[in-house]
């Protein structure tokens, strides 16, 4: 089976810190994966990598069957990835509407673009209207995303990235801040988009949210892949308990 | 010939370097361009000249107009930066633009837009040094600015003051953790960048032997070349970016006619931000910048 | 028919509201440009060429003005994009010298003697360029491009990592600005009838980012707004005699202080035409 994603013995350096050493990891198509580990274990450099936000300084990431280590992000992301943030990157003066028409694909003619958008571009409006009514956001349509609860403004940092269309879904610690009622329609969520079509990686430090939900779980620990396999098999690793835990068999 | 003009643009180069400088202190602490700098410049070269008109001596003429531009500054620090502190950078730039009409507008109505001469007996000593002369007025101007940028440098690098204003300048969030106030930070820098434009101005003065409103504008600008050359960050850029702009420039009029001389000087700036942005002894990142 | 004074002013409202926005589109996508009098010179400069030694019509020369200068701005976008916040406006001062300082030496048009002989133009043509040029500015704050102008605005990052090429659209934006600004210069030029290198130096292209900024820096319509203050109060000061520089400084202060977006926002716009917002 040919992956959506794949990592091939990724390494990144800084100066004299290997952020991430030797990673090699892999996304099937229509499945979700999660990537955990302690603070500091290099999972956000690893998005940051995939999304050309930082170059590798080894290795190849090889999405839909292209080589895009070199690219630069727009044209990755315009490739079907989407990516959320650890602190939510909503752009200041818009509103939530306007955040959810600005990050669609270009289609079709340059006119589209220029032209004021609800004449000249009724297909990207048309979906706009439907991203709001999925995430029941309709009522803040024309609210300033910023001034949002912390909750609404994840909806619309979500919604932003599903109108780009994409085949893979990255997400940054996606339930940080959220109370259960709400992890729980997230994770809902993901499902039907994953029974949609979407692949989805995401980064988590909430346990009994990634095992209930991912296929395949990788585990960083200072850089390097510390373990990988599925939820039952990575929770039972006793390299991952030792390095979440630390040398606590005191206790 | 050439060492004459050599000298002349070191004279000019030394106006240069403190104009530049006087930008430099407000621009490392805030990243803002203080538009007023060039009129506070204009006023010091004005206080001087009144002072000396009533022949007052050279070194109280000088403190005079320092202080007096410091205490101006800090009007304008507190009237026009300081409300809006945290707007985008190009609101309180614009005000310090409107405090900079004011100024012109006080000095043009109080003095009147006609060149004042200064009184020619200060302006006859010269020293014969070898094939050339030098104007005692020069030395004046050289030796003063050199020793206003070693003091500077010396507040800087030396005093617990001069650690605060690299604190701010450095990271205004840490510097604050760190007990440093902005505020009076801010309030130093633009009170020692309006001494130094204010020398800046009665130096000026001395040079060119006369005065006039509009001395600042063409001034103010190239001293932003100068110290964009020199780099932001570092002292002794202006130091040395000074004296090559102004010879630069002196030998550009001599040499290549008086029109191209604004081509030489921005174009070694825009030069400079292609190739070397941080400036010839900076360490600032012009990369990396608030928005402004 | 208006008096030649109040046609005079009208005519540098048009001007100036085109200078605004020549900046305000640029500062749409988060730069700050100063030197937009070059472009300003750029596009008088060539027109006036245009028309005076190739006797060409004036609509012509002012659309090849604002193709030249759209040219220039894009490269003048290539190293801009090295350069942030503070520093990229400082290059962009020194653009505006160098342009002025080019053209104080460039003698085939005149050098510092000043270029004259163009064919005169009425406020009706001004008027014309400066109108349709806001209502294309109008239009296109509709469209999705200025909504990924804005988008690289207020985070970059973040619109490069929703697909957006920050790139094209940053050296667009000087391009078009420089564009706009030329069509103002050209105006201007055969306004006048006469020009010289040192009206498109540093104080024509902060009056440019004054207007907009004080008419409102996030609205085209501010360009309009700014124009007509920069224009109209100064004269209405003249009672004030020799102290009416001073009080316009004041006053600008004054509107700095109190209302930082400038006069003219969204907001405002809404309540005006008795739209609501959620």
């Amino acid at each position: 089976m040919t992956h959506l994603l794949t990592l091939d013995n990724v390494s990144k350096i800084f100066g004299g810190i290997r952020a991430l050493s030797n990673v090699s990891l892999s996304v099937p198509p229509d499945r979700i994966v999660g990537v955990i580990g302690p603070n500091g274990a290099g999972k956000t450099t690893l998005f940051n990598v995939i999304t050309g936000a930082y170059r590798a300084t080894e290795g190849n990431v090889v999405f839909d069957g292209k080589e895009m280590t070199q690219w630069p992000s727009h044209r990755i992301m315009r490739a079907g990835i989407a990516r959320t943030f650890q602190n939510i990157r909503l752009f200041g003066s818009m509103t939530v509407w306007e955040h959810l028409l600005v990050a669609q694909p270009h289609q079709g003619n340059m006119l589209r673009l220029v032209l004021p958008a609800r004449f000249a571009d009724p297909v990207a409006w048309r979906r706009a209207e439907e991203a709001l009514d999925i995430f029941g956001l309709g009522a803040y349509r024309d609210t300033v995303a910023r001034t949002l609860s912390y909750g609404l403004q994840r909806k619309v940092e979500m919604a932003r990235a599903l109108t780009t269309g994409p085949k893979l879904l990255m997400l940054d610690e996606p339930v940080a801040g959220m109370n259960h009622d709400e992890a729980e329609e997230l994770r809902l969520l993901l499902l039907r988009l994953q029974g949609q079509g979407l692949s989805i990686l995401l980064i988590e430090h909430d346990m009994p949210f990634v095992m209930r939900l991912c296929h395949q779980l990788y585990v960083l620990n200072f850089g390097s892949l510390l373990a990988e396999g599925t939820p039952a098999e990575v929770r039972s690793n006793p390299a991952v308990l030792d390095a979440y835990l630390g040398s606590e068999t005191a206790c | 010939m050439l060492l004459q003009q050599l000298v002349n643009g070191l004279t000019l180069g030394a106006v240069y370097t403190l104009i530049a400088l006087s930008f430099s202190l407000v621009m490392g602490v805030l990243s803002i361009l203080n538009l007023a700098i060039g009129e506070v410049f204009m006023l010091g070269g004005y206080l001087g000249f009144a002072l000396l008109a009533a022949h007052v001596p050279l070194a109280i003429a000088l403190l005079g107009g320092m202080v007096s531009t410091a205490v101006v500054s800090i009007v304008i620090e507190k009237v026009a930066y300081q409300p809006l502190r945290d707007a985008p950078l190009i609101t309180p730039m614009l005000s310090t633009l409107g405090c900079s009409i004011i100024l012109q507008n006080l000095v043009t109505n109080l003095w009147g837009s006609d060149p004042l001469q200064l009184p020619s007996e200060l302006f006859d000593r010269r020293i014969p040094l070898g094939p050339i002369s030098i104007g005692l007025m020069q030395l004046v101007i050289i030796g003063v600015a050199v020793v206003l940028v070693a003091l500077v440098a010396f507040l800087v690098k030396k005093t617990s003051a001069g650690r605060a204003l690299r604190a701010v300048a450095e990271n205004r969030d840490v510097a604050r953790l760190l007990g440093v106030s902005p505020q009076r930070v801010t309030l130093l820098a633009f009170a020692i960048s309006g001494a130094l434009a204010g020398a800046g101005g009665v130096l000026v003065s001395l040079h060119y032997a006369a005065i006039t409103p509009y001395v600042g504008v063409d001034i103010g600008l190239k001293a932003i070349a100068v110290m964009v050359i020199g780099g932001t960050t570092n002292v002794w850029g202006a130091l040395l970016a000074g004296p090559l702009i102004g010879i630069a420039e002196v030998l550009t009029i001599a040499y290549g006619g008086s029109q191209a001389r604004d081509l030489v000087v921005y174009g070694l700036m825009i030069l400079i931000l292609l190739l070397r942005p941080q400036g010839l002894l900076g360490g600032a990142r012009s990369d990396v910048g608030q928005r402004v | 028919m208006i008096s030649t004074y109040y046609a005079g002013l009208f005519a540098d409202v048009g001007i100036l509201t085109l200078g605004a926005l020549s900046v305000y589109i640029i500062l749409a996508t988060g730069q700050l440009s100063l030197g937009n009098g070059g472009f300003m010179g750029i596009g008088a400069y060539v027109a006036s060429y245009l028309t005076v030694a190739l006797h060409w019509p004036v609509t012509p020369a002012l659309l090849v003005a604002g193709l030249v200068a759209a040219v220039v701005g894009v490269i003048v976008g290539f190293p801009a994009l090295r350069l942030k916040g503070i520093y990229l406006a400082i290059a962009t001062l020194g653009f505006g010298e160098m342009v002025r300082s080019f053209f104080l030496v460039f003698e085939p048009t005149g050098g510092s003697g000043g270029y004259r002989g163009m064919p005169h133009i009425s406020i009706s043509y001004i008027w014309v360029w400066a109108g349709a040029i806001v209502l294309l500015v109008l239009a296109l704050e509709r469209s999705r491009l200025w909504l990924e102008m804005r988008a690289v605005h207020d985070d970059e990052t973040a619109a490069n990592l929703v697909g957006l090429n920050t790139t094209v659209i940053k050296i667009g934006a000087f391009g078009l600005g420089a564009a706009v600004a030329a069509i103002c210069g050209g105006l201007f030029a055969h306004q006048y009838v006469y020009i010289e290198p040192g009206n498109f130096g540093f104080d024509r292209s902060i009056d440019f980012v004054l207007a907009i900024i004080l008419g409102g820096s996030t609205v085209g319509l501010g360009a309009l707004v700014g124009a007509l203050l920069l224009v109209l109060v100064p004269e209405w000061l003249r009672f004030l005699v020799d102290w009416r520089l001073a009080a316009f400084g004041v006053l600008l202060i004054l509107v700095l202080l109190t209302r930082r977006q400038g006069i003219l926002d969204r907001a405002l716009i809404m309540r005006l035409t008795f739209r609501k917002t959620a």
